[in-house]
C-alpha cells in the first residue's frame, strides 16, 4: 500500500519524511491562524488580569475589575428590591382586606408570596402546599386557626406554640394517657366515639361510653358536637380530615400523648411585605375565607 | 508451559467468579460475576484443548502486518455503532413520547437506564473500537512494523469487548457511579485499567520497534489519547468499594472537588478520546484517501502541542455559576478560548490537504464524508469555546443546546470520520478491489448529513428557547414559566430530533450492508502487499 502521493505542478517542497506513502508539505502555518492564536492568548492574559483568575498561596487574584459572582447576585437582588420598593411599601400600608380588590397589587402579592412560600414554607407544607402528616394541607377549606386573610396573616406573623413570639398562637391538649387522666379503657371508648363522628368504621358497642368520656374531657375545646374551636386551634373532628391520621392506632396515640405542632414566628425573619404576600398566596390557594 | 500458567489463572478466576456470584450483594455484581465465570470457563476449555498440541504449520509472521485483530475491530465498530445509534434514537422518542417508557421496562429500560447505555455505546463501544482498530492499523503501516506483543493485541480487543458488556449490563441493572461518561463501577474500572495498560504496551512497543526514522503525526495523537485517558480514568475513579462482593463504591473526592475532577475527566474524555484520538485517524485516512501530502508539517507540530497543553485546563467551563470558585471558572473559560485555534489547526490541515484534489469531492463520496466530518469538527470546536464564555453559558447551560453541540461533534466529526475510515479499511483488510457500491456510500452520506442537520438545528432551537423561557421574568422580577411549560414547548423539536436520529441510523445500516457486500461480492484484489516494508 505504499502508493506515493500524487504531486502536482507548483506544489511546495515536502519535509522529506514518508510514511506508508504519506508525505508532508513544508508549508508555513497560515498567517491568519497564527495571528488569531496570538490574539486569543493576548486576550486571555488581559481577561485573567481583569477577572479573578490566578490561584496564589492563600487565595486567588481578585481581578482589577473587582467582579465576582457573589457580588453579581447581590447587585441583582438589590436592583430587584429597589425596583419593587414602591409596590412593597404599598403592600405593607394598605388595609389587608382591600388587597384582593386591587388587581395589580393582588397579582404582585400572589407572585411574591409564591416565591416566599417555595423558599420558607415548602419544607413543611410541601411545594404544592398539600402538607404532610402533622403539617396542615393549605389547599382545602379546613382551617385550624381560621381561614380569612386576617387570621392567616396572624398565624404566619406570630407562628404557633413557639418561643419566638409572645403573640404566638397557643393551646395545649392534655396528654390523657401519659398523664393518667384517663384509663386505657376510656381512651379506647372515646377513640371509637370520635371515629363514629366522621363515619370511620369502629366498634359501635363502645360509642355510648365514649360519648360520656368525650363530654367530660374533650367537649370544652372540641365543642359538644365535636366541630372544634378555632380560637384554640382545636380541630374539627367530624369532617374526616386528619392532621395525624384517623385510624384507631393513630387516634389512640393522639389522645394518649397529645400533639404539639409548632410553627415559627415569621416576623423575625421576613419583612411585613413578604408576610402579607405569602398570606395572600396561601389565601388564594383554594380554601381562603 | 505458558498454557499451564494460563490454565491455572483462568481456573482461579472461574472459581473466584463462582464464589463472587454466590456472595453477591446486588444483581449487577452477580450477573457480572456469572459473565466473568462463563468467559473464563470457556477460555479454560479452549486452552485445555490446545495444550500440548504439536507445533506444526506455525509460520513466522514477524514480517507481516497483524490485520486479523483489525478486521475484528472493524466489525465490532460497525456493530456497536448500530447498537448505540439505535438506543439513541429510541431514547430520543422516549423524550418526545414519554409513554415509550413502557411499564414492563421500568427499572431496566426507562430513559434513565438507557441514556448512559446510549452514551457509552457510542463513545466507548463505537468510538473506542474505532480508535483501537485504526490505531493498530495506522501504527503498523506508518512504523512499518508488526504489532508488538504477539497475542496481546487480541487480549486488548476481547478484553475491551468484555468491558463493554460489563458496563452495558451494569447500567441496565442499576450499577452506576453517577459520574457522566464514567458510570461503570469499581470492578469494571479495574478491568478496563488492565486492558488499557495492555493497549498502551502494544502501541508503545510497536512504535519502539518501528523501522521508520520518525514517528508520524497520527501516532502522536493516538499516543496522547492513550496516555491521557489512562490518567483521567485512574484519577476520576478513585473509589473505595463498600464490599468486595458488591458493585457499590464511594469516591474519595468530596464536594466541589469531586465535581471539578469529574469535569476535568469529562471534558478531557471529549478532548483526548473524541478529539485527539480521532485526529490521529484523520491524519492518516485523509491523506491516504486524497492521495496528497499533508498540508503543513509545522502546523501539525504547533497545533498538536498547543492542543495537548491547553485541553487539560478547560474542564471548569462545565461548572460555571456553581460552587466552583470564580477564579477556576475564569481559567477554564480562558483556556477554552485559547484552545479554539489549536483545535482548528487540525481542521486546516485536514481541509488543505485536499487542495489540489478538490475534484475528488465530486467523484469520491468517501472523501466527501471525511471532508464534512472535518467541517463538523471545525464547527463544534468553534461552538465549544463560544459556549464556555460565562455570559453565553448562563443561557446555554443545562439546555438542549449542549446536547446539540455534543451531537454535532459526535455524529458529525467522530461518526463521519469513522465511517470514512471504515470505507477505506474494509477493501484493504479483506483484499478487495473496491467497495461494493459507491452510490450506497452517497446515500449514507446524505442521510447522515441531513440527519445531523435536523438534530443540531432542532436542539439549537429548543436549547435557546428553553434557556430564554427559564430566565423570563415579569415586570416585578418573578419567573413567568414553569419547568413543565418549557417541556411542553419543546415537543415538536423533540420529534424533529428523533427523525434526525432515524436518518442517521438508516445511513449506518446502509453502510453495514455495503461493507458486508464488499466482503462477500466485490472482486478480490490480487497480490496486495501486507508485508512490513519501510516506505523509503
Amino acid at each position: 500500500m505504499t502508493k506515493p502521493s500524487k504531486k502536482q505542478e507548483g506544489d511546495p517542497n515536502t519535509t522529506g519524511h514518508v510514511w506508508d506513502g504519506i508525505e508532508e508539505f513544508d508549508n508555513p502555518m497560515p498567517r491568519w491562524w497564527l495571528y488569531t492564536l496570538y490574539a486569543c492568548i493576548i486576550w486571555a492574559v488581559l481577561y485573567s488580569i481583569a477577572y479573578p483568575a490566578w490561584p496564589m498561596v492563600n487565595k486567588a487574584t481578585a481581578g482589577v475589575l473587582g467582579w465576582s459572582t457573589r457580588a453579581d447576585v447581590a447587585n441583582e437582588i438589590a436592583a430587584a428590591e429597589e425596583a419593587n420598593a414602591a409596590i412593597n411599601t404599598e403592600l405593607e400600608t394598605v388595609e389587608l382586606a382591600s388587597i384582593a380588590g386591587n388587581p395589580e397589587l393582588n397579582g404582585y402579592a400572589t407572585s411574591a408570596g409564591s416565591a416566599v412560600f417555595k423558599t420558607w414554607c415548602a419544607q413543611c407544607h410541601g411545594s404544592g402546599a398539600a402538607g404532610f402528616k402533622g403539617y396542615p394541607n393549605l389547599l382545602d377549606d379546613n382551617w385550624l386557626w381560621g381561614g380569612d386573610i386576617e387570621a392567616i396573616h396572624t398565624t404566619i406573623t406570630h407562628g404557633i406554640r413557639n418561643e419566638d413570639s409572645d403573640d404566638a398562637r397557643y393551646s395545649e391538649m392534655p396528654a390523657f394517657g401519659r398523664d393518667e387522666l384517663l384509663e386505657d379503657e376510656e381512651i379506647d371508648q372515646v377513640v371509637n366515639y370520635v371515629m363514629s363522628l366522621s363515619g370511620e368504621p369502629m366498634d359501635a358497642s363502645k360509642v355510648a361510653a365514649g360519648t360520656e368520656v368525650f363530654a367530660d374531657n374533650c367537649a370544652s375545646c372540641h365543642a359538644e358536637d365535636g366541630t372544634g374551636d378555632r380560637e384554640q386551634g382545636a380541630p374539627n373532628l367530624t369532617d374526616a380530615i386528619w392532621l395525624y391520621g384517623g385510624d384507631h392506632e393513630t387516634l389512640t396515640e393522639t389522645v394518649y400523648n397529645a400533639r404539639y405542632g409548632v410553627m415559627p414566628a415569621w416576623n423575625t425573619r421576613l419583612t411585613e411585605a413578604q408576610i402579607r404576600a405569602v398570606s395572600i398566596y396561601v389565601h388564594q390557594l383554594g380554601g381562603g375565607e | 508451559m505458558s498454557n499451564y500458567i494460563k490454565l491455572i489463572v483462568l481456573g482461579l478466576v472461574a472459581i473466584f467468579g463462582m464464589i463472587a456470584a454466590n456472595y453477591a450483594r446486588d444483581v449487577a455484581y452477580m450477573v457480572h460475576a456469572m459473565i466473568v465465570t462463563a468467559v473464563s470457563v470457556g477460555l479454560f476449555l479452549w486452552t485445555l484443548r490446545h495444550t500440548d498440541e504439536p507445533e506444526i504449520g506455525k509460520l513466522d509472521l514477524a514480517g507481516e502486518y497483524m490485520d486479523g485483530v483489525i478486521r475484528y475491530g472493524v466489525i465490532a465498530t460497525a456493530f456497536w455503532g448500530v447498537v448505540g445509534f439505535l438506543v439513541g434514537t429510541f431514547i430520543a422518542f422516549q423524550l418526545a413520547f414519554p409513554s415509550l417508557n413502557f411499564e414492563f421496562l421500568h427499572g431496566y429500560g426507562n430513559f434513565g437506564r438507557l441514556r448512559p447505555l446510549h452514551t457509552s455505546a457510542v463513545i466507548f463501544a463505537f468510538g473506542g473500537n474505532a480508535l483501537i482498530a485504526t490505531s493498530f492499523y495506522v501504527v503498523q503501516r506508518t512504523s512499518a512494523a508488526r504489532l508488538w506483543g504477539g497475542n496481546l493485541a487480541w487480549f486488548v480487543f476481547w478484553g475491551y469487548q468484555l468491558f463493554i458488556v460489563l458496563a452495558a449490563t451494569g447500567y441496565l441493572l442499576g450499577s452506576t457511579q453517577s459520574k457522566e461518561y464514567a458510570e461503570p463501577e469499581w470492578h469494571v474500572d479495574l478491568w478496563l485499567t488492565i486492558v488499557w495498560v495492555a493497549y498502551l504496551a502494544v502501541f508503545m512497543g510497536t512504535l519502539i520497534k518501528r523501522k521508520e526514522p520518525h514517528i508520524y503525526v497520527a501516532n502522536w495523537f493516538f499516543l496522547a489519547f492513550i496516555v491521557t485517558v489512562a490518567m483521567l480514568h485512574l484519577v476520576n475513579n478513585m473509589t473505595i468499594p463498600v464490599s468486595i462482593w458488591g458493585s457499590k463504591s464511594v469516591i474519595v473526592w468530596a464536594g466541589v472537588q469531586d465535581a471539578m475532577i469529574q469535569w476535568w475527566y469529562g471534558h478531557n474524555a471529549v478532548g483526548f478520546f473524541l478529539t485527539a484520538g480521532f485526529l490521529g485517524m484523520m491524519y492518516y485516512f485523509i491523506p491516504k484517501q486524497a492521495e496528497r501530502p499533508v498540508f503543513s508539517y509545522k502546523l501539525s507540530i504547533i497545533h498538536f502541542w498547543a492542543l495537548i497543553f491547553l485541553y487539560i485546563w478547560a474542564g471548569p467551563h462545565h461548572l460555571h455559576y456553581t460552587a466552583l470558585p470564580d477564579w477556576a471558572s475564569t481559567l477554564g473559560m480562558v483556556f477554552s478560548i485559547v484552545l479554539w485555534m489549536p483545535s482548528w489547526g487540525g481542521m486546516i490541515n485536514g481541509l488543505m490537504t485536499l487542495s489540489g484534489a478538490w475534484d475528488k469531492l465530486r467523484t469520491d463520496p468517501v472523501i466527501r464524508m471525511m471532508v464534512i466530518s472535518v467541517g463538523f469538527y471545525g464547527m463544534s470546536t468553534f461552538e465549544g469555546p463560544m459556549m464556555s464564555i460565562r455570559a453565553v453559558n448562563s443561557l446555554s447551560h443545562y439546555t438542549d443546546w449542549t446536547i446539540g453541540h455534543v451531537h454535532s461533534g459526535a455524529l458529525g466529526w467522530n461518526g463521519m470520520i469513522t465511517f470514512g475510515a471504515l470505507y477505506y479499511l474494509v477493501p484493504v483488510l479483506w483484499k478487495r478491489e473496491r467497495l461494493y457500491s459507491l452510490s450506497l456510500v452517497s446515500w449514507h452520506f446524505w442521510l447522515a448529513t441531513i440527519g445531523i442537520v435536523l438534530y443540531a438545528a432542532s436542539m439549537w432551537v429548543t436549547g435557546i428557547m428553553e434557556g430564554l423561557m427559564w430566565r423570563e421574568v415579569d415586570a416585578n422580577g418573578f419567573l413567568v414559566n414553569s419547568f413543565a411549560d418549557t417541556v411542553a414547548a419543546k415537543f415538536p423539536m423533540y420529534v424533529v430530533r428523533g427523525l434526525g436520529g432515524v436518518m442517521f441510523l438508516s445511513g449506518a445500516l446502509i453502510m453495514c450492508y455495503n461493507l458486508w457486500m464488499t466482503v462477500r461480492k466485490a472482486p478480490a484484489k490480487e497480490a496486495s502487499l501486507t508485508v512490513a516494508v519501510p516506505a523509503e
